[in-house]
């Protein structure tokens, strides 16, 4: 049953993300990426971390995706044209050796007797992660939070009218 | 006996019962706002299909079922189909995790009052209630219609706004419930009013409870944040283009929306299920109570009919509110009747504040809408926060 549903969703994810580079309208797009965030988070509820799932969704899908369609909208962004098909030449065997040796590497660093079990992991509740958070990662936390911190005022520095 | 105990089967039966119960409630919720809205405006509000307009959902449901269904020229036809769809079904999906009451036994088999209980569960529901944006973005923006277009914008751009406050708002009762499982949170709010998380020590969530009202009249798009179907400057926003099933589906969406956050707001705020005071000072008889005066007035009115079909039609209510009002008084029924006609009253009494509202408030005009979430609610609920948690962390020590 486990087995079942993430390879249905993995299918999904996977076919969603192809889909991300291959449209050309840029709300189709969009809404292949959020088809993405969406299959992951089922991915992530599947190894038993349901906070992991939910804040993917509440973060990545309902609030970064809405402002990516927010501004196409706004923008009113029109479908691009494509110029042949000639990129396909080149690109293609190159994607067949490069997903060939992802393949190859992952199987030798992650061998299959150490391969991740459905349900087999617990500590995946909000309580665990913050006190992961909060003990463990301290540093990495709040260095992130600045960072964050810096980009939101770099943009209100670029984006604020000069007053003269 | 096997087949009775399978999860599986009471699940099933589980969800029927919701949803006939959801689809009912939704179809009488648009009939009583008509009727509330009605009698605060001092007209009598539908009258002509059954006794006091009681059958207008009924003729609703045949109008909207039997009406043509349109798909205007030049909309992007997957998402213009997806996007009604995407608007239900987000807005159908959180009443799953919301417990209506406690552990009851039907029988041989005992379950709870509930679909599922996640031990996420608010988070669940803010998940999905995020991804319901999309089905309103989309419809307006597949609509290929300005008005539409304008409406699906203001939309987005106030759900994902006020969607800050308001998962500010929900974070301090949980922290003092300490659990984001909806079915654990009420517990912790057994025995009487003040242990409800909105008087509840060591920092009453009044503000709290405020803010999160706000943001969610703003959530739902309902008056005085309506601006996304503003009728005197968009037609009728972001559903403009949508004709029969398809504009009903995000008609019973906004209506499903209400109920959830309703919910909502008593589980974590009002002690869900809970009576204000315990049975011992006689809570139990309160029901039975409201119903049989409601039963005794009618009577009353019934005799004394001014027009020819009241002395039918009262005495008939009279007779069913009496009966209600017997049937809260057996022993067998009252331990899963009472919590349901706690958490309905409640949740009911905000159903009502959002009519109330409505009927009452002028629209706000856009950049108010907007300067007052950022502005003031956000900060009033980051402080609130900040408050509670730095108490809770004090007491709890």
């Amino acid at each position: 049953m486990d087995v079942i549903l993430f390879l249905i969703f993995a299918l999904i994810a996977v076919v969603c993300a192809i889909n991300v580079v291959i449209q050309t309208h840029p709300i189709s797009s969009a809404l292949s990426l959020v088809g993405v965030m969406g299959s992951l988070a089922v991915l992530y509820l599947l190894l038993g971390a349901e906070f992991i799932a939910a804040a993917q969704v509440i973060v990545y899908a309902g609030a970064i995706m809405v402002l990516f369609i927010f501004v196409i909208m706004l923008l009113n962004a029109g479908a691009e044209t494509r110029k042949g098909r000639s990129y396909l030449i080149p690109g293609a065997p190159l994607l067949i050796v490069f997903l060939g040796l992802m393949a190859y590497y992952v199987q030798r660093m992650f061998p299959g007797s150490t391969m991740v079990r459905f349900g087999g992991f617990q500590g995946g509740g909000p309580r665990d992660i913050g006190t992961a958070l909060f003990t463990t990662y301290l540093l990495p936390f709040e260095v992130t939070s600045i960072l964050i911190l810096v980009a939101i005022i770099g943009a209100i520095v670029l984006a604020r009218k000069e007053i003269e | 006996m096997e087949l009775l105990d399978s999860f599986i089967f009471i699940s099933i039966i589980k969800a029927a019962v919701i949803f006939a119960v959801l689809m009912t409630t939704l179809a009488y919720l648009q009939w009583v706002e008509r009727k509330v809205i009605a009698h605060v405006q001092v007209r009598p509000g539908p009258y002509r299909v059954g006794p006091h307009g009681l059958l207008q959902p009924l003729a609703d449901v045949i109008k909207l079922l039997t009406k043509e269904d349109l798909l205007p020229p030049y909309v992007n036809k997957p998402l213009y189909l997806l996007a009604p769809f995407l608007a239900i079904t987000m807005a159908l999906l959180s009443i799953s995790v919301i417990p209506f009451g406690p552990e009851i036994k039907v029988g041989p088999v005992t379950t709870w009052m509930q679909l599922t209980d996640l031990n996420v569960g608010v988070l669940f529901i803010l998940a999905v209630s995020s991804m319901g944006v999309y089905g309103i973005a989309l419809a307006g923006w597949a609509s290929n219609n300005k008005y539409a277009l304008i409406g699906g914008l203001r939309s987005s751009a106030q759900m994902i706004s006020y969607e800050l406050p308001m998962s500010l708002a929900i974070a301090a009762p949980l922290l003092i419930s300490n659990t984001l499982s909806l079915r654990q949170l009420v517990e912790t709010q057994a025995g009487g009013i003040f242990n409800w998380n909105i008087l509840h020590g060591p920092f009453p969530q009044i503000v709290s409870f405020v803010i999160f009202m706000i943001a969610a009249f703003a959530e739902t798009n309902r008056v005085p944040f309506d601006l996304p179907e503003a009728e005197n400057e968009l037609v009728a926003g972001f559903h403009t283009e949508y004709s029969s099933m398809k504009f009903a589906s995000f008609f019973m969406a906004e209506y499903s929306n209400m109920i959830t956050v309703s919910a909502l707001a008593t589980l974590l705020f009002l002690g869900g299920w809970m009576a204000p005071w315990p049975t011992a000072y006689g809570s139990s008889l309160v029901p039975t109570f409201i119903f049989a005066v409601a039963g005794v007035t009618a009577l009353y009115h019934g005799v004394n009919a001014t027009r020819k079909r009241d002395k039918v039609t009262f005495p008939v209510f009279g007779i069913i509110f009496l009966v209600i009002a017997g049937v809260f008084l057996l022993p067998v029924v009252q331990s899963w009747l009472l919590p349901l006609f706690w958490f309905a009253a409640k949740t009911g009494a905000i159903l009502f504040l959002f009519m109330w509202v409505r009927a009452t408030l002028p629209r706000f005009r856009y950049d108010q809408l907007m300067g007052f979430t950022w502005k003031f609610l956000f900060p009033a609920a980051m402080l609130n926060l900040l408050v509670t948690s730095f108490l809770v962390a004090w007491t709890t020590k």
